[in-house]
C-alpha cells in the first residue's frame, strides 16, 4: 500500500539552512547535507531544498549542495527556489536532484511546466503554490515572492492548469498558516485535493505531532511538509511516523 | 567489479552511479559498445519519455547491442523508465515498439479503479514490495519491503512467471521486480529507496560477481 510522505523541507541561502518565521526573519540552522543525513536517519520520506539565494553564486553552490546530497543518501529530494529555466531544471536534475518545484517562474511563464514535463516527464515537476485567503475575492488567492505579491490568480483555478500543462505534484503552502504552528491549513488542502488528481504536498501551520494525522487522514493529502518544528527539534520526524502509525495511517 | 550504466541521454545518472560506487564497484558511464562489454553487468537507466528513448537507443545503435548483450548472458538491470523498454511496447503518447525482452504492453494509469474510486497518478512515494517469487539472485527477502515509486506508466499483460515482485495501487498490482534470463527490471529507484534499495542492489551485484544473476 502506498504510504503517507512526512517531508522536512531545508531553506538554503548561499549554502547554509535557515528558516523564516512567515519568511521575514531568517535564523541559521545548520549545515544541508549533514541536516539531509540526519532526516534520513530518522525516517523521513523525502526531502526538499528550497533555495532562497538571491545571487547566481548562491545558485551554483545549491548545484553542489544537490550533488553532495545525492552522493550521500539514496532518498528522494525535490530542490525548488530560482528556477527559471529548462536548463536551470537541467542543472539540478543531472547533479541527482529527482525533482525541482517551481513557483513564481511558473506563474511568470506557464509554458515552463509544459516545457520541463515534455522533457523530463510529469513526475520530475513539482509546481508550488503559495495560497492566501482573500475577504475581498472570497477564496484562496496564489502570491508569488515569499507572500509578498498577489497575483490575479485563484489558486484553485491555478492548481487546475498547472496539472493540465503537465505538473506531477503540486506542494501547496498555506501563506496564512505558515509560521503560525497552528496545524494545515485543512480547508484550502482539500479544496485543492478535490481539484486535482496528482499527489498534493501540504504545507505551513505544523505545530505539533497530531496536526500530521488530520490533514493526511481527515483531508488525505498524500504528505505533509513542514520545516522549524523538525529543525528546531519541537517534534521529530520518527515522533509524527510513530505517532501516526498507530493511528492506522499507512506510514513507512 | 566493473558495472556500465548504458548512456543514452536520457535522465539522472548520478545517483545510480553513487549507489553503485558506495556498494564498492567501479562504475563507467558510456555509450561506446567497445568499453560497455568490458563491464561485468550493464544498468540501463532512464527518466523521460518512452517515445525519446528508444528514438535515441535506435539512433545510437544501442538497441541492437542490448540484443546482443542478452544474447552472450550479460546481466542487465533496467531501471523505471529502462525497465518499461524491456518491454515489447508503450501506449505512452502513441504507440511504440519497446525492445521486447519481456512479453507486455506499458500503459497509463487509468486515475480510476473498477468500482469508479480515483487515485492519484503519478504512482509517487513508498509502496511495499510484495513477492510473487525469490530471484535467482536474491539470497534472502528483505526485511524492510518499502522502495520509492514515482510513475504513470506501468507494465500490463506481462508473463506471470516473469513478475518477480509487485506493489499494490488502486486496484491493481504495480510490477515492480521482474526477472528473465540475465535481465532484471525494477519499476521503482533502487538508488532512491533508502535501505531496502540498498539492499537490493547490493544483492544483484553480488550475485553478478558470483555469476548467478541469471535464472
Amino acid at each position: 500500500m502506498l504510504t503517507k510522505r512526512i517531508i522536512p523541507c531545508l531553506d538554503v541561502k548561499e549554502g547554509r539552512v535557515v528558516k523564516g518565521v512567515q519568511f521575514v526573519s531568517l535564523r541559521d540552522a545548520g549545515d544541508p547535507v549533514e541536516l539531509a543525513k540526519f532526516y534520513n536517519e530518522q525516517g523521513a520520506d523525502e526531502l526538499v531544498f528550497l533555495d532562497i539565494s538571491a545571487s547566481h553564486e548562491g545558485r551554483e553552490t545549491m548545484v553542489d549542495v544537490v550533488r553532495k546530497t545525492a552522493a550521500a543518501l539514496a532518498i528522494p529530494f525535490t530542490v525548488g527556489g530560482g528556477i527559471r529555466t529548462l536548463d536551470d531544471m537541467k542543472r539540478l536534475l543531472r547533479a541527482g536532484a529527482d525533482k525541482v518545484s517551481i513557483n513564481s517562474s511558473a506563474i511568470n511563464r506557464p509554458e515552463l511546466i509544459k516545457e520541463g514535463s515534455d522533457y523530463f516527464g510529469a513526475q520530475c515537476i513539482v509546481v508550488a503554490i503559495d495560497a492566501k485567503w482573500s475577504e475581498e475575492d472570497q477564496t484562496w488567492m496564489v502570491y508569488t515572492h515569499g507572500g509578498r505579491n498577489k497575483t490575479d490568480k485563484k489558486a484553485v483555478d491555478w492548481a487546475k492548469e498547472a496539472v493540465a500543462l503537465g505538473a506531477g505534484e503540486l506542494l501547496v503552502t498555506s501563506m496564512d498558516q505558515d509560521g503560525e504552528k497552528n496545524g494545515f491549513d485543512l480547508p484550502l488542502t482539500k479544496a485543492i485535493r478535490d481539484a486535482v488528481n496528482v499527489p498534493i504536498i501540504a504545507s505551513g501551520g505544523a505545530g505539533k505531532a497530531e496536526d500530521f494525522y488530520e490533514v493526511l487522514h481527515n483531508i488525505d493529502a498524500d504528505a505533509a511538509l513542514a520545516a522549524s518544528i523538525f529543525h528546531y527539534k519541537e517534534t521529530s520526524v520518527s515522533e509524527v511516523k510513530a505517532s501516526l502509525k498507530q493511528q492506522g495511517v499507512p506510514i513507512r | 567489479m566493473k558495472i556500465g550504466v548504458i548512456d543514452y541521454g536520457m535522465g539522472n545518472l548520478f545517483s545510480v552511479e553513487q549507489a553503485i560506487k558506495r556498494l564498492g564497484c567501479e562504475v563507467l558511464i558510456s555509450s561506446d559498445q567497445k568499453s560497455l562489454l568490458t563491464c561485468d553487468a550493464l544498468i540501463l537507466p532512464g527518466v523521460g519519455a518512452f517515445e525519446d528513448a528508444m528514438k535515441k537507443l535506435n539512433d545510437t545503435g544501442l538497441v541492437t547491442f542490448i540484443d546482443k548483450i542478452v544474447a552472450v548472458n550479460k546481466p542487465l538491470l533496467g531501471i523505471c523508465l529502462g525497465m518499461q523498454l524491456l518491454f515489447e511496447e508503450s501506449e505512452e503518447n502513441g504507440y511504440w515498439k519497446g525492445l521486447g525482452i519481456f512479453k507486455g504492453v506499458v500503459k497509463q494509469f487509468s486515475g480510476k479503479d473498477l468500482s469508479g474510486k480515483s487515485y492519484r497518478v503519478p504512482h509517487m512515494g513508498w509502496n511495499d514490495l510484495i513477492f510473487a517469487k525469490s530471484p535467482t539472485w536474491l539470497e534472502q527477502l528483505p526485511t524492510d519491503n518499502f522502495v520509492y515509486f514515482v510513475h504513470s506508466y506501468l507494465a500490463t499483460d506481462m508473463d506471470e512467471e516473469n513478475l518477480i515482485a509487485y506493489a499494490e495501487y488502486g486496484d491493481m498490482k504495480v510490477p515492480g521486480i521482474v526477472q528473465k534470463g540475465n535481465v532484471t527490471g525494477m519499476q521503482f529507484h533502487p538508488e532512491k529507496s533508502g535501505e531496502c534499495g540498498v539492499y537490493l542492489l547490493q544483492q544483484w551485484l553480488r550475485a553478478v560477481a558470483k555469476g548467478v544473476a541469471v535464472s
